[in-house]
């Protein structure tokens, strides 16, 4: 994205620039040019590697005193609290960490929906996205199971369960998910096995995220493409990174916020006892993070249903940007869509809420509906609204106002006015 | 930004609601705990009596398999001297070995040592305890949702079951706990136990120096999370301030109102 090749000004430099072009790469990603109008929604994209980055170095620690054995793994668990130094921090970041990640990951996502991010020419960034996505919650379901509590065992008792909802293979292949006839010691050996693997290809995923920004280079608040690089362009660094470590920073104060006051408030008490394989909890719950899902997964009377709107609840993500046929990306210009969007985040909202009560009366009900209207929402509402709405009028750049118009709904506006 | 603000009271309306729970039992008493909130710390007393009531009373069924006796001399502990947490170590008879000829033998408990354990497994504490296995102490607290509070209101909470509830021998009404029935008998009156430091040994006394020390055996971390926690929001809330004048600086050169 330079405007002009890089070349470095000692002779050494030259000399191994020339074999490996790092120091080419480093000062592309210095000056890699970036809106200047991006708000604080932008910011989570570093937050997100902060948190992987400190989900890998916690959890390779963690690696080193747990015990991934069905007898031992609880009792290493208390061992890491109790008698590593520092144990408990390292594991309360941990265990915090994940419910971190997914908060950070969904502003993130609901900041490309709102602004189009996911839109031609950044559909490869988007889809990568959701396979990191995909991921994380797989390697948090697993996370989870390590402790061996009465949450971890009959979590993954429910969710390997889902498998056998496959016509005639569906029982062989949850037999050989658990590596035995029920979720065993095997089960929780290879579990820890992926634990340990998924970040690191989240990590590769994450590079080739970032790489296919680098090409189309950032969306933005306006939604527009950058037509005068020099005027409406800031190099990353160091304007990005500088506000990237402020956001990060009040982001950290949360995050201590939870471990070091209330490490245990997302977490389900049950999971403080021992897996027990003849008692099962009166309420099998998934992590906050999981409940939207689970909700859909339970509206539906039938199993193999059920599992089906779970998959296909994050899969229609993958299609969204052909789903979307508004040629305008930002929803500050797109009045109606604007209003569907925060319907849609009250939606995933009540179904989280559903999704942590017993499946019964009124719960499930609003499980249904929940369910019936995210599917309408990308199925009907996107492509529909895409071509009946009347989208005002958009700026020919980010440096140029538009002056009709009074409503202001972000930053983006703000600074538009102001230059 | 107005929005995202409805957003924000959407989720913190919903996450207050999920925590309500619409449930047969009596919500939990309120206890106003000395370890609770940003700054709290365990009443070093009360640790000291709590573990007493526990030893006297809990331990004869209850197992505290993740703790070791030299746990609590630990600071932020009941912090028992040094000899003091010897000679308790010291009444406990520990199975070890094998030795050089393969025998197990017994000797004296070393504060090293984990907690004995009052049965030699699960089948055979429930066995003795009517089919009910009672459960290990060490995590208790965090492991009960209402924690202290509902640990606390649990063994203040027996009464003679209302009109209408008959229960099976063995087992006892208890307003407090799931379903009303538990098999654990009230196991507290007063003057159960004589405290050293001359405190009354009433009902409620007993169970809250109890449940206090049961805190700290699922949180041993406890007091210095606090004091660390402390720390690192200041320092983070400092360089945040730095940070954000240095933003300011920075962005002053391209957009002097950012």
């Amino acid at each position: 994205m330079s405007e002009h090749e890089y070349v470095p000004k000692s002779k050494a430099g030259k000399w191994f620039n020339d074999r490996l072009p790092l120091l080419s790469l480093a000062s592309h990603l210095t000056d890699y040019p970036t809106p200047k109008n991006l708000n604080y929604w932008w910011t989570f994209g570093g937050i997100l590697t902060f948190c992987l980055l400190t989900q890998i170095i916690t959890g390779i620690v963690l690696a080193m005193h747990y015990v991934a054995h069905a007898d031992l793994a609880f009792a290493s668990v208390e061992h890491i609290m109790r008698d590593v130094n520092y144990g408990w921090l390292i594991r309360y970041i941990h265990s915090n960490g994940a419910s971190m990640f997914f908060l950070a990951v969904y502003i993130h996502i609901f900041r490309s929906l709102f602004y189009g991010s996911y839109k031609s020419p950044r559909e490869i960034i988007w889809i990568i996205g959701l396979m990191i996505y995909l991921l994380m919650m797989a390697a948090a379901f697993m996370g989870y199971v390590l402790p061996w509590g009465q949450m971890s065992f009959w979590g993954a008792t429910v969710i390997t369960n889902l498998f056998s909802a496959i016509p005639l293979v569906g029982d062989s292949i949850t037999t050989w998910l658990w590596g035995a006839y029920s979720v065993d010691n095997p089960t929780l050996t290879r579990f820890f096995s992926l634990h340990y693997l998924i970040p690191f290809l989240i990590l590769g995923l994450v590079v080739l995220h970032i790489w296919a920004l680098h090409i189309p280079g950032n969306n933005n608040p306006v939604g527009i493409d950058i037509k005068k690089p020099s005027k409406d362009t800031v190099p990353f660094h160091p304007y990005i990174t500088i506000k990237d470590a402020f956001a990060l920073l009040l982001f950290s104060i949360i995050f201590a916020g939870f471990v070091f006051f209330a490490p245990n408030v997302l977490g389900h008490s049950d999971n403080y006892i021992q897996a027990n394989p003849m008692v099962t909890p009166a309420h099998i719950v998934p992590e906050w993070y999981l409940l939207p899902f689970y909700a859909i997964l339970r509206s539906v009377p039938d199993k193999l249903g059920g599992v089906i709107l779970m998959f296909g609840a994050i899969f229609i993500l993958f299609v969204l940007p052909w789903l979307d046929t508004s040629k305008v990306r930002s929803a500050v210009f797109r009045p109606i869509y604007r209003q569907f969007f925060w319907i849609l985040v009250l939606d995933v909202l009540v179904l989280g809420y559903v999704g942590a009560m017993p499946a019964e009366g009124i719960y499930l009900v609003l499980a249904r509906v929940g369910t019936v209207y995210y599917f309408l929402h990308f199925i009907v509402i996107l492509p529909v609204v895409g071509y009946l709405e009347k989208t005002e009028p958009v700026p020919l750049s980010i440096s140029e106002p538009v002056l009709s118009g009074s409503a202001d709904y972000s930053m983006a506006k703000k600074d538009n006015e102001k230059i | 930004m107005k929005k995202f603000k409805l957003f924000f009271c959407i989720l913190l309306s919903l996450t207050i609601f999920s925590t309500l729970k619409s449930a047969e039992q009596v919500d939990p008493i309120k206890v106003d705990w000395s370890f609770k909130g940003l700054l709290g710390k365990f009443d070093r007393a009360s640790l000291q009596r709590g573990y007493q009531v526990y030893n006297e009373v809990c331990a004869s069924c209850h197992s505290m398999q993740y703790l070791s006796y030299r746990n609590l001399g630990e600071p932020g502990g009941p912090e028992f001297s040094e000899e003091e947490v010897k000679a308790i170590a010291a009444g406990f008879e520990v199975t070890d070995g094998p030795d050089a000829q393969g025998e197990m033998f017994t000797r004296a408990g070393r504060p090293s040592d984990k907690f004995v354990s009052p049965y030699p497994n699960v089948k055979a504490a429930a066995a003795a305890n009517g089919g009910a296995y009672p459960p290990d102490m060490s995590v208790l607290v965090k492991a009960r949702k209402g924690g202290a509070n509902y640990i606390y209101s649990v063994l203040v909470g027996y009464e003679d079951p209302p009109p209408g509830v008959t229960l099976d021998e063995g087992v006892y009404y208890n307003k407090y706990m799931i379903g009303n029935k538990i098999k654990m008998p009230n196991n507290l009156s007063d003057g159960l136990v004589e405290y050293a430091d001359g405190t009354e040994a009433t009902v409620d006394q007993m169970a809250k120096d109890v449940t206090t020390f049961l805190s700290w055996t699922a949180e041993p971390e406890l007091e210095s999370r606090h004091k660390t926690g402390v720390k690192v929001i200041l320092y983070l809330v400092l360089l945040s301030i730095l940070v954000f004048l240095s933003m300011k600086k920075i962005w002053s050169r391209v957009n002097p109102e950012v």
